[in-house]
């Protein structure tokens, strides 16, 4: 273990930056009486952390934001791909919907949350859309920066064989893009929590970003730091997950060679 | 000798620059390759020579002029040729095996019959045991190797080399030409060579075919006659460089020429 740490210095190092932020934190709060609805001690996060999985309290939210991410992400990534896949194949299409998309892709999707409540209504379904909304756009960039970066070689390999577009397109084109693909769907996945969050602020009776207005409201600031833990965590094994598939998947790139677009 | 199987009469390639003048690449290029032989293209950086091999693979239209592959003008890439290109151009996400048997797929042939080609192709290439690594385990020959099987594993009786291991150390290289001399002859396949490196030029031909630049015009065609099957220390007899320099002094005529 002790020659682990010593070839890796920095592991040991951030769990120290870790414990003496905790403690510098707490010892602020107790020292100068900060008052409990401006800034908890960590204590008292970990108490209304430990309360809130006691009761239950977590399970349901926890499971409602989840389910709001992972099918806007889902919706997302299945659309980002088809519709990226066409634009970087047709360039009539591509000339067409450019300026659209440049419009769309630079406004901030986040403004058209309460828009999305009122025609989807409170419940799960607009979170879903609004989480798809922002997600889809990395995606669909990643896409169509990812098919379009391949070497003229390639192409000149698969002309030579006379493949047909569809056969160049599955055997060398899309597999060639798969770094950028994944690079677009690690940052939708955390979008899509964000878009979900968004939408539970916006209007929601459910969900983890209604339990923050909640406690919020209440001025139970322990209570919004203690969800907010919940959120990175799920932050956190979402983005372990997109890694752990992506390794699986395009096991022949270098880590260097997945960038994001 | 019998009807060639690739005839080049009157062949011209001009491109059209940016600033809309024209640039000549090639001009009258005429020559026949009979079944069979061993040809290389031996000329400087820019002398159209990979112009040429482009439009014998059908891969680039000419301007003039023909090309035809057994009697057939050749309009388009053909099924007919397998090419090796500057790069091995392997898919990184296929393996060794998976790499060879990609025309197949592409052109649609039985997999079956040809799996049991790709394996045999691979052990012709000496690498019998690689068949499920991965590209980035191959080593820069290996990975050309991987290529050359690719090549051939659709029976092409024509095969196009582009500098092929132009990219490789001086000692890879020599023992590649060793490997790739043993494959043309036991496959019987017609080969078309294309090199900046005299040595490697004769070394390797029947004929080597030297090509001047701007435009691109076959100089000389050289007859060699040294015995096969070769090896490595023949590159050090008298006859062998009684070649090199004739056609090292082409080039030298050429430059002033020029």
């Amino acid at each position: 273990m002790w020659d682990e740490l010593r070839a890796r210095p920095h592991l040991a190092l951030s769990a120290l930056v870790f414990v003496g932020g905790v403690l510098l934190w707490e010892a602020i709060v107790r020292v100068f009486r900060v008052p409990s609805f401006l800034a908890p001690a960590p204590t008292a996060v970990a108490a209304s952390l430990a309360g809130g999985i006691r009761t239950h309290l977590y399970v349901e939210h926890f499971g409602v934001t989840l389910y709001e991410a992972l099918a806007g992400f889902l919706i997302a990534a299945a659309s980002g791909i088809v519709i990226g896949a066409v634009i970087a194949q047709f360039r009539l299409v591509e000339r067409t919907l450019y300026p659209y998309l440049v419009a769309l892709q630079t406004m901030p999707k986040i403004a058209i949350a309460p828009l999305i409540v009122v025609w989807f209504g409170f419940d799960t379904s607009s979170k879903v859309v609004i989480a798809a909304t922002v997600a889809f756009f990395p995606v669909l960039v990643n896409v169509v920066v990812g098919l379009k970066t391949i070497d003229a070689g390639k192409l000149e390999l698969m002309r030579s064989l006379r493949a047909t577009r569809w056969q160049t397109f599955r055997l060398v084109q899309f597999p060639n893009a798969l770094p950028f693909v994944f690079a677009g769907l690690d940052v939708a996945i955390v979008f899509s929590v964000l878009g979900a969050i968004v939408g539970e602020f916006v209007g929601a009776q459910r969900g983890l970003g209604n339990l923050i207005l909640q406690f919020n409201m209440t001025l139970d600031i322990a209570g919004v730091f203690a969800v907010l833990i919940m959120l990175s965590l799920m932050g956190v094994a979402l983005h372990l997950i997109m890694q752990a598939i992506q390794r699986r998947i395009i096991f022949w790139a270098e880590p260097d060679d997945v960038i994001s677009a | 000798m019998s009807a060639p199987l690739i005839a080049v009469a009157d062949l011209e390639k001009t491109y059209a620059t940016r600033a809309r003048s024209r640039v000549q690449a090639l001009a009258a290029i005429t020559l026949d390759i009979a079944a069979g032989e061993f040809v290389t293209i031996v000329g400087q950086s820019g002398c159209g020579k990979t112009t040429l091999l482009k439009i014998l693979a059908g891969l680039l239209p000419c301007s003039g002029g023909r090309v035809t592959l057994r009697g057939a003008v050749v309009d388009g890439p053909s099924r007919d040729i397998g090419i090796v290109f500057q790069d091995p151009v392997l898919l990184p996400w296929r393996t060794a095996f998976d790499n060879v048997m990609l025309p197949v797929q592409v052109l649609r042939l039985d997999p079956a019959i040809h799996r049991d080609r790709a394996r045999r192709l691979l052990a012709l290439v000496g690498l019998e045991g690689f068949e499920d690594k991965y590209p980035h385990e191959l080593s820069g020959g290996m990975r050309q190797r991987v290529a050359i099987a690719r090549a051939l594993v659709h029976d092409p009786p024509l095969l196009l080399m582009d500098e092929p291991f132009g990219a490789l150390d001086a000692m890879t290289r020599e023992s590649m030409n060793v490997e790739l001399l043993r494959i043309w002859q036991a496959s019987g396949k017609t080969v078309v060579f294309i090199t900046h490196s005299i040595s490697e030029a004769v070394f390797l031909a029947d004929r080597v075919i030297v090509m001047s630049a701007r435009p691109g015009r076959v100089r000389e065609i050289v007859r060699v006659e040294l015995p096969r099957p070769r090896d490595l220390d023949m590159m050090a007899s008298d006859a062998f460089g009684v070649y090199t320099r004739r056609i090292r002094h082409l080039f030298d005529a050429a430059g002033r020429l020029d």
